[in-house]
């Protein structure tokens, strides 16, 4: 114990071993405090998994693009968080006019279904134009060549997108078919947020059956594995990078409209930021790469961050402990990089992938 | 013939372009003085919210200015007037932007700002070291006008304001709550910003004096979007009323996600200025009716008529409640740029900066839209104007949230209604 490969006592490694204990000895004895306490009641803690959850299949969605596209290129896409609000922004726009044409709410679900569609056609256009203009030329650079790239995407599509509709906040109508809640004696669970759920479930298998059971799925799994074969083998790898890009915007901006139903106000050119980090550390929770360990980092994420500063934060009596929620959420991040620094689900990458 | 070195010549003419145009017009103001020459406009800075989530504040102080300014068809002793407009933000960042480009002009007489408490932190600073001076239309923060620096104060010299100070909006709100909505525990949210945080406190502070109960004293990041956290601790403490004066949107998230929250049913909602603006019920939706909000509330002959100069004007009415702020403020600086400008023969202007704030702090009693205004010394209210009469409660109803309407109804007006036998509000 505390000893490295030849033997001698490692204070890395004594140290690493003395946070994991303190960090886990801090979640349990918070979580105990507050459990024991009540005061949080049954109804109240669904309550918070319920939004967490729902929150959490927004981040496993916008996940989904980010280790689709580290899966196939091995780059982390920093400009997936702007696809997610080309997406949000631009069907504001149609559910706006179905809100006041009456559609919205006289044929809620098809009105949903046209907006999904629209903003996953505006993410993925958006999606492929920023892999065909600003990441292909740079194919074979070194990896901190696109990763800078990637960052002066996002910000030249924040300021594109402000300059196209405004820097006003702007709320997505909302639908009176979701409106409501589903009672269980004391246990109330918003219509919005297991509308929201179920949605990202399909979206996710869909993705799943997609990636496992069609011929192009095939081919971004070569891709994904050794491109110089595939190559050899007849696939086009341009083309399957750009197909790649393509379902992880219109993922993104099916989850840019699931986020307008679930949360309908903050949609501006600034949306994609903070959800496009915490994407990217559910993907790296999950195991970058690996597509259901996004769908898992993203809900994990969004649980965490929900009930974390109640159980964990209040009762180790830390003050504002809300304020504190990405620190709980990032602390997470850390505890399961320092038990399994692959992630919940990842496989221990090659030298070559790593 | 004899000759004359270039550089004697030279040295001449630079001295000669240095010296003043006439013998009365001498600079003696210990700050320097903004020369005006024949001919060139008077330069009046603003500092205000052009972009970003509150930039209706922006736009509803901006007509307040430019209203002013057209009443005096945009001259002032002879020479046109200019508005030099920078775009403050509301962030302290903002704020020390604009005052550093203001300051950098030497022409400016003075400037109208910041909207945000934020943006007047990043430029107090600047403003008051450049000699310049300063009249903000929607600061409302405590801290703005207290000079203890040790205290948390933030107020140097140059820093005027027109809006209310939020002790007294806070104090106000507190009682409003205890007497009128017979409210026995509080809650107070804040997001860690001057404005925010000041508020909540003088809130907080003056309902526990009432005997209320403060149960709950918590805050949000800017940039949240999940309420439900914060919410469902709140719900633990179950107050009567939580006082929210966040901005938009995490002001709009916070109300809307109330209503998922078990154990708030019966908890009423009362926000502060800054959701004060059409925007708040038009984006919070169904959930905003029924939440008090507290803002500016002007009304007399003078300020009807400005309402109608605005709706001929701009078209439409005011987007929010401070444009009468707005037109006192430039009102206050450009009689305080008649009051110490130095007329020369040729018509030039030499305006000392120290005379320029001594003669803004002199106000006492002006008769401005907002109420008689007098600018105090003594801190906690340093460089404040405002009488704190100015100030409602209004209630969102159904009309805000789905035809437009704006503003909300009143129901408490501070300065007419009396809180003894009092009744709650309507509900």
């Amino acid at each position: 114990m505390f000893r490295n490969k030849s033997g001698e006592f490692s204070w890395v490694d004594f140290t690493i071993d003395v946070l994991r204990v303190l960090i886990v000895l801090a979640v349990v004895v918070g979580a105990w405090n507050t459990l024991s306490s009540g005061r949080i009641s049954l109804a109240q803690w669904v309550n918070l998994l319920a939004a967490g959850l729902s929150q959490g299949s927004i981040y496993a969605l916008i996940a989904l693009g980010y280790t689709l596209v580290y899966g196939i290129l091995l780059m982390i896409n920093f400009a997936h968080g702007e696809v997610f609000m080309a997406g949000a922004f631009s069907a504001f726009f149609l559910a706006e006019a179905l809100n006041r044409t009456g559609f919205l709410n006289e044929q809620p679900l098809l009105s949903i279904l046209l907006m999904f569609m629209f903003a996953g056609l505006i993410s993925m256009t958006v999606a492929v134009l920023v892999e065909r203009i600003a990441y292909r030329p740079l194919r074979g650079s070194p990896r901190l060549v696109p990763l800078i790239t990637a960052i002066g995407a996002s910000f030249f599509l924040q300021y594109a997108f402000r300059g196209l509709y405004g820097s006003n906040f702007k709320a997505y109508p909302q639908v009176r078919a979701l409106q409501g809640a589903l009672q269980i004696g004391d246990i109330s669970i918003p219509v919005t947020q297991i509308f929201v759920f179920c949605s990202a479930l399909v979206l996710m298998f869909g993705l799943h059956w997609l990636v496992e059971r069609t011929r192009i799925g095939k081919a971004m799994r070569a891709v994904s594995e050794n491109k110089e074969v595939a190559r050899l083998m007849g696939i086009d790898i341009d083309w399957v990078i750009l197909f790649t890009f393509g379902v992880g915007g219109f993922l993104a901006g099916a989850a840019g409209v699931i986020n307008g139903l679930f949360r309908p106000q903050g949609v501006n050119f600034y949306m994609g930021f903070i959800p496009g980090i915490k994407a990217f550390t559910a993907a790296v929770l999950g195991g970058i790469g690996n597509i259901p360990g996004a769908m898992l980092g993203g809900l994990f994420l969004g649980v965490i961050e929900a009930i974390g500063p109640n159980l964990v934060l209040a009762g180790l009596g830390i003050p504002g402990a809300n304020q504190l929620k990405d620190v709980i959420a990032f602390t997470m991040l850390v505890l399961v990089l320092i038990f399994r620094p692959q992630g919940i689900l990842g496989e221990r990458l090659s030298e070559t992938k790593a | 013939m004899t000759k004359v070195s270039p550089i004697i010549l030279i040295l001449a003419l630079m001295v000669g372009t240095a010296a003043p145009a006439g013998a009365d017009s001498a600079c003696e103001d210990p700050l320097g003085c903004v020369e005006v020459p024949h001919g060139d406009p008077v330069a009046v800075g603003a500092m205000l919210v052009v972009s970003g989530a509150v930039n209706y504040l922006g736009e509803d102080t901006l007509g307040g200015v430019e209203l002013a300014l057209l009443d005096r068809e945009y001259t002032l002793l002879n020479h046109e007037i200019e508005l030099v407009l920078e775009d403050s933000l509301c962030t302290a960042e903002g704020g020390q932007t604009a005052a550093q480009r203001l300051a950098a002009d030497p022409t400016i007489v003075g400037a109208i700002g910041t909207n945000c408490s934020s943006a007047a932190q990043g430029a107090i600073p600047i403003i008051s070291e450049s000699g310049l001076l300063m009249i903000a239309p929607s600061n409302t923060s405590p801290s703005l006008t207290n000079s203890d620096i040790g205290a948390g104060g933030s107020h140097l010299p140059g820093y005027f304001r027109t809006s209310q100070n939020g002790l007294i909006e806070g104090m106000r709100t507190a009682e409003f709550a205890k007497h009128v909505l017979k409210a026995k525990t509080l809650a107070t949210i804040h997001d860690g910003d001057p404005y925010t945080s000041g508020l909540s406190q003088a809130v907080a502070e003056t309902f526990a004096d009432l005997d209320g109960g403060v149960v709950f004293q918590g805050a949000v990041n800017k940039g949240d979007t999940d309420m439900s956290s914060i919410l469902t601790e709140i719900a633990v403490h179950q107050p009567d009323v939580i006082y929210v004066p966040l901005f938009e949107p995490e002001a709009n998230f916070f109300a809307a996600q109330m209503q998922y929250i078990a154990g708030l049913e019966d908890t009423t909602i009362i926000g502060g200025a800054a959701s004060f603006s059409s925007g708040f019920p038009e984006n919070t939706g169904e959930a905003a009716i029924g939440i008090y909000v507290s803002g500016p509330l002007v009304s007399g002959d003078a300020y009807d008529r400005l309402l109608a100069q605005w709706l001929d004007e701009y078209g439409s009415d005011p987007p929010s409640g401070y444009h009468a702020h707005a037109y006192d403020a430039t009102n206050l600086l450009l009689n305080a740029v008649e009051a110490v400008a130095l007329v020369n023969e040729d018509g030039s202007l030499l305006i000392g900066r120290q005379a320029m704030r001594d003669a803004v702090a002199a106000t006492e009693g002006y008769p401005g839209l907002t109420g008689r205004l007098t600018c105090r010394e003594d801190s906690p209210f340093a460089g404040d104007c405002s009488p704190g009469t100015a100030l409602a409660m209004f209630q969102i109803t159904e009309a805000e949230v789905y035809d437009d309407n704006w503003p909300p109804p009143v129901v408490w007006n501070f300065a007419t209604d009396s809180f003894e036998d009092a009744r709650p509000a309507r509900a």
